[in-house]
C-alpha cells in the first residue's frame, strides 16, 4: 500500500482527497435539504421524518460514521494544504493583484470552510446532541423534534449565525463544485461551462434552502 | 513625431543578495510612451550608473516574448496588467502620466531572489530533468508521415508546447504552485505518440520533484491561466491529474514509490 500513501501525500493526492470528501458532502447536503423541507409542513411531517430515520438507526449510524470521517478528512486535509500552501510563499507581495486574475470564492475557501466548521460545531451541539444524546427540555424523548428546532429558530442570534454560515457555505460550494471536477481531471470545453453554471445554481439552492428555514420560523415567531 | 513623455513614480524592490533583507526604493522617471517596460528600466539603469550607483538587476533575453527570461510583478500582476504578453512586450503607453508603479520579483519559496528583481528559477530545470524529455534511439530519420497524428491532437500538443517556462504561473498562484507549467510540459509530450512509452513514469517523476522543491498545491483559482503570457489552459492541469491518478492506479510496479 506504499503507492497509496505516496499518492495521498502528493500535491495531487491531497487535492484528490479534498475533492472526494467534498463531493460526498455535496451529495449529503442535497439529501439533508430534502429531508429538512418537511419542517415547512408542520410538526407531524418533520417529527414523522425524524422518527422514520430513527427506525433505521443501524443504517443511519453507519452513514453518520462515514459522514463524520468525510468531514474530518476534509477539514484535516484542508488545514494541512492551507498551511503548506502558505509556506510555499514565505515573503508576501506588497501589492496583491489576485482580484484581477481569480474569483473571490476561489481565494476564500479556507475562510468560508472555517466559518462552516464553526457553524457545524454549533449545529451538532444543539440539534444532534439534543436529538440523540441529551435534551434538557425533555422534548426529544417525546419525539417533539420540531419543537426543539423551532425553539432555537426563535433566537435572533442563532438565526443570524445560521444565515451568515449558509451564505459562506454558498461561497464554498460555488467554487468547490466545479473545482472537484477539475481535480478529478474532468475539464473539457464541452461540459465545463455547464458544470460551472450547475455549481453556481447548486450553491444558491443550498444557501437559500438551508437559510430559509431559520428565517421563516424566526419571522413567524417560533412554531407554526 | 515625439509623443508626450510620461512622468512616473517607480517603487522597485532592491535586495543585495539572497540572504539580505530587501526593501522598496523610489525612483522618478520620465519616459516615452513608446518605450517598453524593460527599456524604461534600461534608461533608469544608465542614469544610475552615470551617477556611480548600483544598477537594478533584472533578467531579459529575446525581448520579443518567446524566451521566457523576463518576468516582473508589476502592480501585483506577473508580466503586468495586459493579458497574454511577457514583461518585455509591455509598453509604457499602458500607463498614465503620474502613475505609481510597484515592481517586485516573482515570490515563491522555490524561486529564491538572487538580487533585486532576479530570481533563481532552476527549480523548473530540475523538474524537466526528472521527466520532461523523450528517450529515442539515434539512427536514420524516420519518414515524416510514418507516424499518424490527428490534427486536433497535434494542435493541442502545440498549445501545451507554447509554454515558455517563464514562471509567471507560480508567481500568480496564491499557493506558488507550479502545476500549470508542469502540466504543460507533461501534456505536450504525453499527447504525442513519441511521448507514450514514458507517459506514466514521466508524470510520477515530475510531480515527485515538483513537490520536493517546495511549490504549493493547486487550489483551482485559475490565476495562472489568467496571467500566463501564452494563455496555457488549466485543462492541462486536469489532464495531468488524470495521468497521475492513472499512473498510481496501474498494476505495473512503479519505480517511483
Ligand atoms: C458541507 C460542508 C462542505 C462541503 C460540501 C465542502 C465541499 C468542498 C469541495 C467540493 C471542495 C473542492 C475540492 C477540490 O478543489 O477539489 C472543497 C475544498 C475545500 N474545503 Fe470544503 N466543504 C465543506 C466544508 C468544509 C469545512 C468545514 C472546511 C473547514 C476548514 C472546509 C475547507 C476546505 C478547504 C480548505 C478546501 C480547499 C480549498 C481549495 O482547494 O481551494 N470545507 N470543499
Ligand atoms: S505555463 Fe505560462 S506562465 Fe507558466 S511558465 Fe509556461 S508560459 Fe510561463
Amino acid at each position: 500500500m506504499d503507492w497509496l500513501k505516496t499518492f495521498l501525500n502528493s500535491s495531487i493526492g491531497k487535492k484528490f482527497l479534498m475533492a472526494l470528501t467534498g463531493s460526498f458532502l455535496i451529495i449529503f447536503l442535497i439529501i439533508h435539504l430534502i429531508g429538512n423541507i418537511t419542517l415547512f409542513f408542520g410538526p407531524e411531517a418533520f417529527n414523522g421524518y425524524v422518527k422514520k430515520l430513527a427506525s433505521i438507526k443501524p443504517l443511519i449510524r453507519v452513514i453518520e460514521v462515514v459522514l463524520f470521517s468525510a468531514f474530518l478528512l476534509h477539514i484535516f486535509n484542508g488545514v494541512r494544504l492551507w498551511i503548506e500552501n502558505k509556506k510555499a510563499r514565505p515573503v508576501e507581495y506588497k501589492i496583491n493583484g489576485s482580484d484581477k486574475n481569480s474569483s473571490i470564492f476561489s481565494r476564500t475557501m479556507f475562510v468560508s470552510g472555517s466559518i462552516v466548521f464553526i457553524f457545524l460545531v454549533l449545529h451538532l451541539g444543539t440539534f444532534f446532541w439534543r436529538f440523540n444524546i441529551h435534551d434538557p427540555m425533555n422534548l426529544a424523548s417525546q419525539h417533539k423534534y420540531y419543537e426543539i428546532v423551532t425553539h432555537f429558530f426563535s433566537y435572533w442570534w442563532y438565526v443570524l449565525v445560521y444565515v451568515i454560515a449558509m451564505i459562506l457555505l454558498g461561497f464554498h460550494l460555488n467554487h468547490g463544485f466545479q473545482s472537484a471536477f477539475q481535480t478529478f481531471g474532468l475539464n473539457n470545453k464541452k461540459y465545463t461551462p455547464f458544470i460551472k453554471k450547475l455549481g453556481t445554481i447548486y450553491a444558491i439552492i443550498m444557501a437559500v434552502g438551508f437559510a430559509s428555514m431559520p428565517i421563516y420560523f424566526f419571522l413567524i415567531g417560533g412554531a407554526k | 513625431m515625439e509623443s508626450k513623455k510620461l512622468n512616473l513614480k517607480l517603487k522597485i524592490w532592491r535586495q543585495k543578495n539572497s540572504n539580505s533583507v530587501g526593501s522598496f526604493v523610489d525612483y522618478n522617471v520620465t519616459v516615452s510612451p513608446d518605450a517598453s517596460f524593460l527599456e524604461m528600466l534600461d534608461e533608469l539603469n544608465n542614469n544610475l550608473e552615470s551617477q556611480g550607483l548600483e544598477p537594478i538587476a533584472f533578467e531579459s533575453d529575446c525581448r520579443e516574448g518567446i524566451c521566457g527570461t523576463c518576468g516582473l510583478v508589476i502592480n501585483g500582476q506577473p508580466h503586468g496588467p495586459i493579458p497574454r504578453i511577457a514583461t518585455c512586450q509591455l509598453h509604457m503607453r499602458n500607463f498614465k502620466d503620474g502613475d505609481t508603479i510597484w515592481v517586485e520579483p516573482f515570490r515563491a519559496k522555490a524561486f529564491p531572489v538572487i538580487k533585486d528583481l532576479m530570481v533563481d528559477r532552476s527549480a523548473f530545470d530540475k523538474i524537466l530533468q526528472a521527466g520532461g524529455y523523450i528517450s529515442s534511439n539515434v539512427g536514420g530519420a524516420p519518414d515524416a508521415n510514418s507516424i499518424l497524428i490527428p490534427k486536433e491532437v497535434a494542435s493541442e500538443a502545440f498549445d501545451a508546447a507554447s509554454c515558455i517556462g517563464c514562471g509567471a504561473c507560480v508567481a500568480a498562484c496564491k499557493n506558488a504552485s507550479a502545476m500549470l507549467f508542469v502540466s504543460a510540459k507533461i501534456s505536450h509530450l504525453g499527447l504525442l505518440p513519441q511521448g507514450q512509452p514514458e507517459r506514466y513514469r514521466r508524470v510520477e517523476r515530475m510531480i515527485k520533484v515538483m513537490d520536493e522543491l517546495g511549490f504549493g498545491s493547486c487550489t483551482n483559482t485559475y490565476a495562472c491561466e489568467a496571467e500566463c503570457p501564452k494563455g496555457i489552459s488549466v485543462k492541462f492541469i486536469a489532464r495531468m491529474n488524470r495521468d497521475y491518478l492513472a499512473a498510481k492506479l496501474k498494476a505495473s510496479k512503479s519505480e517511483v514509490a
